[in-house]
Formats: C-alpha cells, structure tokens, sequence
C-alpha cells in the first residue's frame, strides 16, 4: 500500500492515478478481510476500487489525461509542517491500546451488550447489520441523507446544465 | 461500442447475474456481511456495466433520470417514514420494536426497511452520479 500511495504521488498520467487508487483500495479491502471486518471490506471492494474508479475514468473522459502542472521544487516550509504534524499524530498513537486488546476502552462500553443481546433483541444474527440498522439508525439514516445530498449537488451542478442546453441550443450557438 | 459482440454477450450475461447478486447481498445481508449500501453499489454497477456497453442513451432509456430520481428521494422517505412509523404507533423514533406485536418481529422488519430505503438511495445516487459524469461529452453535441 505504501508503495501504491508513493506511486499516486509521483505519477503525472491520470489515467495511471486512477487505476493506481483503485489497486490502493482493492489493498486496503484486502488487509479489512484480514482484520476480519467483512463487511467493510465488502463496501471498501465495491465503492473505493468499484465505482470510484469508474467514475475517474468518466472524469477523465470528459476532461483531459494529463495532469496541467509540472513537478516544482520541493517547498521546505510546507515540509516540515507535514513532517511536525505526521510525527505528532504517530505520537498520538502510542497511546492507543494494541491492536485486539480486549482490555480497550471501545470493548468495555456498549460493544458486550450488543454481542452478547443484539440477536435476542433484533432476531438478526449479522451484528454489524444489527448495529448499523437499529441501535444507530440516526448515523445510518443521516448517512443515507448525506448520499442523496450529493447526488443532488451533482444533479444541480451538471445536470442542471444539461437541460439548458438541450432547450436553448441555437441561443449558444449565436452567443 | 456496438460493434465488440463478445462485450456485449458478456454483459448479457454478467448483468443479470449482478442484479442478482446485489438482492441476495440485500436480503443476507441479516445473516452474512452486506446490506443496503453494499447492495445498491452492486446495484447500481450492473447498470453502469449495461451504459459502458450499449451506450448512455439506451441506458437512460433503461433508467429514465426521473424515475432514478423519483427513487433517489424514495428511499431516505422510505427511511425516515419507518423512524415516523415507530413514533405514531408509540415508541421512540427509529424505534422498531412497535412495528409489529412482537418486538423482535418489528426489529427484523424495520432493518428490512430502513436497509431498502438505504439501497433504493444508494443505487439511484450510484447510477445518477455516473449519467451525470458519463453524459457530458453526449449532451454538448448538437442533436
């Protein structure tokens, strides 16, 4: 993944961009398989690698292939604000308990209770369907919202467009 | 691309199958990983599949922009009318238990929903997002 990240960075073929995001998010649902989260795996296969990849070729087909700016010289000042900032939130980190450490915080509060009652309550054996669905439906539905928002705002930015000028064409062409 | 006959058998073939798969993810999604957001991706990525092949313009023809849009604002209506169902019939908002006599039964039909209220949006704003892209070079010529 972190070759793939550097690979994006430096690559100036968009086409090359997107095929490489989409390889970093096929990685990524790879490694969500392996820590045993399916089900963000699945959505990370499907949108991140899927539908993400799709929609930057469309892009791409409808704009141009090449990036517009050449490479300048590396900037020092942004540099080390990059580097004090990463080194801090690594920092950050440390603190964190390890990975799977039944111990943790997030595994005292309310996950034992949606384990150990989710299917008794909600009568569905996928605990992640259970949670999404019942005990956080206003996450869930404010998520659903935030999709719908953004199909509007692409509606209402360019297919909004579209319809004028399929109705006033001969008016375009004289202006 | 009307020419590539083996693209298209393909696709024939696969974009059922997709469909198929996206309400098999939708309905286990209850008991395997998958649910409304996944399904609607796979959904919506059977119609983009039948676009890239046979054109934008059949594919509209297929999905009319009002009707995707129509069951784009369905489904969050979808949603939160199961969240106003709970509450009119005296439990809390999103409260599913009340739905039905028993509680259980009423959880289980109130993630049936709200997961197809989910899918309905997630798949229209997919197939939307990608006419819109897809469509450009199309509309700005002269027809």
């Amino acid at each position: 993944m972190a070759v793939t990240a550097l690979a994006l960075a430096r690559v100036r073929n968009l086409f090359a961009v997107v095929m490489l995001s989409g390889i970093f998010s096929l990685t990524a649902a790879a490694l969500y398989v392996v820590q045993d989260a399916v089900d963000v795996a699945f959505t990370e296969a499907a949108v991140g690698a899927g539908i993400a990849t799709v929609l930057g070729l469309a892009t791409i087909a409808v704009t141009r292939c090449e990036a517009e700016k050449k490479l300048k010289p590396v900037a020092f000042g942004p540099l080390l604000l990059v580097l004090v900032t990463g080194a801090a939130l690594i920092y950050g980190t440390l603190d964190m308990p390890g990975y799977g450490d039944p111990s943790a915080p997030i595994h005292g509060h309310v996950a034992p209770r949606y384990l150990a009652e989710s299917e008794n309550e909600t009568g569905v054996p996928n605990v992640v369907t259970a949670v999404l669905a019942s005990y956080r439906g206003y996450d869930t539905l404010g998520e659903t919202t935030v999709i719908l928002t953004a199909a509007c705002g692409v509606l209402m930015l360019l297919g909004r467009n579209r319809q004028r000028t399929r109705k006033t064409p001969p008016r375009d062409t004289a202006a | 691309m009307n020419r590539f006959a083996i693209l298209r058998v393909v696709a024939k073939l696969l974009i059922p199958a997709i469909m198929l798969f996206a309400l098999y993810v939708q309905f286990h999604g209850d008991f395997g990983p998958g649910g409304g957001f996944q399904a609607g991706v796979i959904f919506a990525a059977a119609f983009i599949l039948y676009a890239l092949v046979f054109g934008i313009v059949t594919a509209r023809r297929v999905a009319p922009p009002r009707l995707v849009n129509t069951t784009l604002a369905l489904g969050v209506l979808l949603y939160a009318g199961t969240g106003f169902a709970g509450l009119l019939l005296g439990g809390n908002y999103l409260d599913y238990s009340v739905l039905a006599h028993d509680p259980v039964h009423g959880q289980h039909l109130g993630i049936s929903l709200i997961e197809f209220g989910v899918f309905m949006t997630v798949s229209s704003a997919m197939i939307t997002i990608f006419f819109v892209f897809a469509g450009q070079d199309i509309d700005e010529r002269p027809d």
